[in-house]
């Protein structure tokens, strides 16, 4: 700790710790996987590779959420350390709020009808 | 002129959208409009142009723009409170076969644009201007980390609140309710301008909310003085840091739902639409996902606030330091976990419905643990009785009431009772004046002679304290009564002349919160009169313990002329009882960012893009789009954006602050 009160300034033009910068073979790495991770999705829907519908929507999403990894760490640089981890614990939170926002939406919607008549009452009433 | 092209020139805006029919808004609008000339004029006739615009309009220094959200804010309070004194008076009146003084169409806008207004035009500007103006002085930096985009965020409030503001004169706001729910807000049941007017106010209001909230973010985590750990912050940074998290977290939310309703109100799609597939409950979720977190965003400062003055004013360090930061914490993440009570007769079952009754109530915990902390730090203090402690003991009592009745609501079978009802309206008043406004207060006198270099005039701070207390006790107690006994919100008129008596002692409450902001305002101007008075040179008059005390008041633009250096919690009292010495030689030339105007062009531009679609003028919506890029990326082109103070104007400012010191002892 400093008791020196003009020692603060020798920090201020110093601010890269815990900043990684990519050299070209990492950006390329993630160029390459992204095209290919972009490719595939596009071929599974033009070729109609896998037999229903819903399959390879949730296959295109599961590679949408790898593309998102791909992009944080060759991108966004981002790895536990970086930003003396903030950018860790940011990604934790968010991601955190995302499957509340989302799973919590989905309960309650497909919940919405609990109170409703039951179906086979409702016809009787016509 | 052919009928198309005035529908080209001016959209579906003609003579017939202006509100001449209404007697009220056509006597409100002269008086606001002889008002508006009187001030420009005296602005002018002062030469004073000149010097807002380069002093004010185009600041980038966080404390100005903390200085405007307050006087926004104000300014704001009178809009929205004459819209409760309406709706008070109206149904105070409209009793025994009277229809009272507003028709259906007025008094509709009148309780949506009331709901509108106090929370995104009132309460977010008081609370980020606090938080702008204090948070960098209490850890110790300079400015905020994006000073320009402070300002332009501050302009796009601005905007956003010059929006509503006009649909009271040019045509006409929302009779949805403030969140605007469809089915109701689609274009089917509202095909009027009011929803639209909400849409674009919100959207353009919430860019500048959501920017304010990263800058201030990326503050408080990168330009904390040295020595000051995380759990070493104030712990008003604590929790302007988590609102701030909530903000970023929950206002993307806000603008997508508008986004989508936009798009069913503007292209046909169908998402909250009663068929073709869309789902107007769907709409419900989504706004209270982002809802909920906004009471959070609104009351975590608050508390911040309370927590600082609690300290002050009782002479002891807070009273469980980490627990009140772990708290907050727990608030924010349970925050996003509670939005369904909101909704619990919109018909889920009993297993979501208990799940977020339960997750509500035990958010009762970490807020019931910080009061014990507030307690408990005044217990054997010496506690001085001047009036940011007089709001804060206020709020301890008031913000318990509402707690409970908010535990109260939380329990569905209740809810089902009292959903919609005014129980509803009491509580949530209950808790966001209770807690918000005077948390804003307490807030307001405390630091307002760090702002201004003295101090607010006690008398009448006083007496605009015990009749907005008075007042808010005798306007909302009726209305749980009432709210027991089955009225619903949003009611023009009444059948049971049995209720009418609630009404009227409501009425009179909301009379005496209308003296107490009287007072208030006189109390400002006083306060402005006898300034030499009650003037504080030392620059911490509250004998105060953070590092906004550490400065002069006003501070210096560049806050600290040596960034201090925290060893303690606390750090100013720490600092004092060490004996600190004012460093009084060796100043260096302080580097600061340069005022630019293009925050308020951008934000003008953004405003008459909103106007345009809202009345689907589609050229100047177009225009003043590719106006905004253009602007935008002529502004990346501005290469004189920092300057430095050179050493001499250091120098000067330190030593007349040297003088006024050795004068004051």
């Amino acid at each position: 700790m400093n008791t020196d009160t003009h020692a603060a300034h020798a920090d201020d033009h110093h601010h890269d710790e815990g900043h990684a910068h990519g050299s070209l073979s990492t950006y390329m790495l993630g160029f390459v996987l992204s095209v290919v991770l972009t490719a595939i999705p596009f071929w599974l829907v033009m070729s109609g590779a896998l037999p229903s519908k819903q399959v390879t929507a949730l296959v295109i999403m599961a590679f949408a959420v790898v593309q998102i990894v791909v992009h944080m760490i060759y991108f966004l640089h981002m790895n536990t350390r970086s930003e003396n981890g903030w950018s860790m614990m940011a990604l934790i939170f968010t991601i955190v709020m995302v499957v509340i926002a989302l799973s919590g939406s989905l309960w309650v919607m497909n919940h919405l009808n609990s109170n409703m008549m039951p179906i086979h009452q409702m016809t009787g009433m016509k | 002129m052919s009928p198309d092209l005035l529908k080209l020139i001016f959209g579906r805006l003609g003579l017939e959208s202006l509100p001449l029919h209404e007697p009220i808004v056509v006597g409100t609008f002269v008086v606001v409009a002889l008002g508006g000339a009187a001030l420009l004029g005296g602005l002018t006739y002062f030469r004073l142009w000149g010097y807002l615009w380069r002093e004010w309009f185009t600041t980038v220094d966080h404390k100005r723009i903390g200085i405007m959200y307050m006087i926004l804010g104000i300014v704001m309070l009178l809009r929205g409170f004459a819209d409760a004194l309406m709706m008070r008076g109206q149904q105070a009146l409209a009793f025994g076969g009277s229809e009272g003084y507003l028709n259906a169409h007025h008094y509709d806008q009148v309780f949506t644009a009331h709901g509108v207004i106090m929370i995104f035009f009132v309460a977010m500007p008081l609370v980020t201007g606090l938080m702008n103006y204090v948070v960098p002085l209490q850890i110790g930096a300079r400015d905020v980390s994006f000073p320009f985009l402070n300002n332009f965020s501050f302009w796009m409030t601005v905007g956003g609140a010059v929006l509503v503001m006009a649909s009271l004169f040019i045509g006409e706001f929302a009779r949805t309710g403030w969140l605007a729910y469809p089915p109701l807000s689609n274009i089917g049941y509202s095909p009027d301008v009011g929803v639209d007017y909400y849409i674009w106010a919100l959207q353009v209001a919430g860019v500048g909310t959501t920017l304010s909230g990263i800058n201030l973010i990326c503050t408080i985590v990168k330009l904390r003085c040295p020595g000051m750990s995380m759990m070493k912050m104030p712990v008003f940074t604590w929790t302007s840091l988590c609102t701030n998290v909530l903000i970023v977290a929950s206002f993307p939310v806000l603008t997508v739902v508008l986004a989508l309703l936009s798009l069913d109100r503007y292209v046909g799609t169908n998402f909250f639409t009663n068929d073709f597939g869309g789902s107007p409950m769907m709409y419900v979720n989504l706004i209270w996902i982002w809802g909920h977190p906004e009471v959070y965003i609104l009351v975590l400062p608050a508390f911040g606030i309370f927590s600082e003055v609690t300290s002050t004013f009782s002479g002891k360090r807070l009273f469980g330091y980490t627990s009140m930061v772990y708290a907050t914490v727990v608030i924010t993440i349970l925050s996003y976990l509670v939005w369904l009570h909101h909704f619990f007769t919109m018909g889920s079952g009993a297993s979501v419905n208990s799940f977020f009754g339960i997750t509500t109530m035990i958010i009762s915990i970490p807020t019931g643990a910080k009061m014990f902390n507030w307690l408990f730090t005044m217990y054997r203090g010496r506690i001085r009785y001047e009036l940011p402690m007089m709001w804060t003991i206020a709020f301890m009592l008031t913000f318990v009431i509402g707690g409970m009745t908010g535990v109260l609501l939380a329990v569905p079978p209740a809810d089902f009772v009292l959903h919609n009802s005014l129980f509803l309206i009491a509580h949530f008043h209950n808790v966001i004046i209770g807690g918000v406004v005077f948390g804003a207060f307490a807030g307001i006198t405390y630091w307002f002679p760090k702002a201004f270099g003295f101090r607010l005039d006690p008398f009448w701070g006083k007496l605009s304290f015990w009749f907005w207390v008075s007042g808010f006790y005798l306007a909302f107690m009726p209305l749980y009564v009432l709210g027991l006994m089955g009225v619903t919100r949003r009611l023009r008129v009444f059948d049971d002349p049995s209720l009418q008596i609630w009404f009227v002692i409501a009425a009179i409450g909301a009379g005496l919160v209308a003296l107490g902001i009287g007072c208030m305002l006189v109390q400002f101007a006083v306060s402005f009169l006898r300034r030499e008075q009650l003037k504080d040179v030392t620059g911490d008059p509250w004998d105060a313990r953070t590092l906004e005390w550490a400065t002069s008041s006003p501070p210096p633009d560049y806050n600290f002329a040596f960034t201090p250096v925290v060893h303690d919690n606390d750090a100013w009292w720490d600092m004092k009882k060490r004996g600190y010495q004012r460093p009084l030689t060796g100043f260096r030339p302080i580097h600061m960012p340069s005022s630019t105007g293009t925050g308020i062009i951008l934000a003008g531009l953004a405003t008459a893009m909103g106007f345009g679609l809202i009345w689907y003028i589609w050229w100047l919506a177009a225009a003043s789009f590719i106006a905004m890029l253009a602007v935008g990326i002529g502004h990346t082109f501005n290469y004189h954006r920092d300057f430095d103070i050179p050493v001499d104007d250091v120098v000067r400012t330190e030593d007349s602050r040297t003088k006024l010191l050795a004068g004051a002892k």
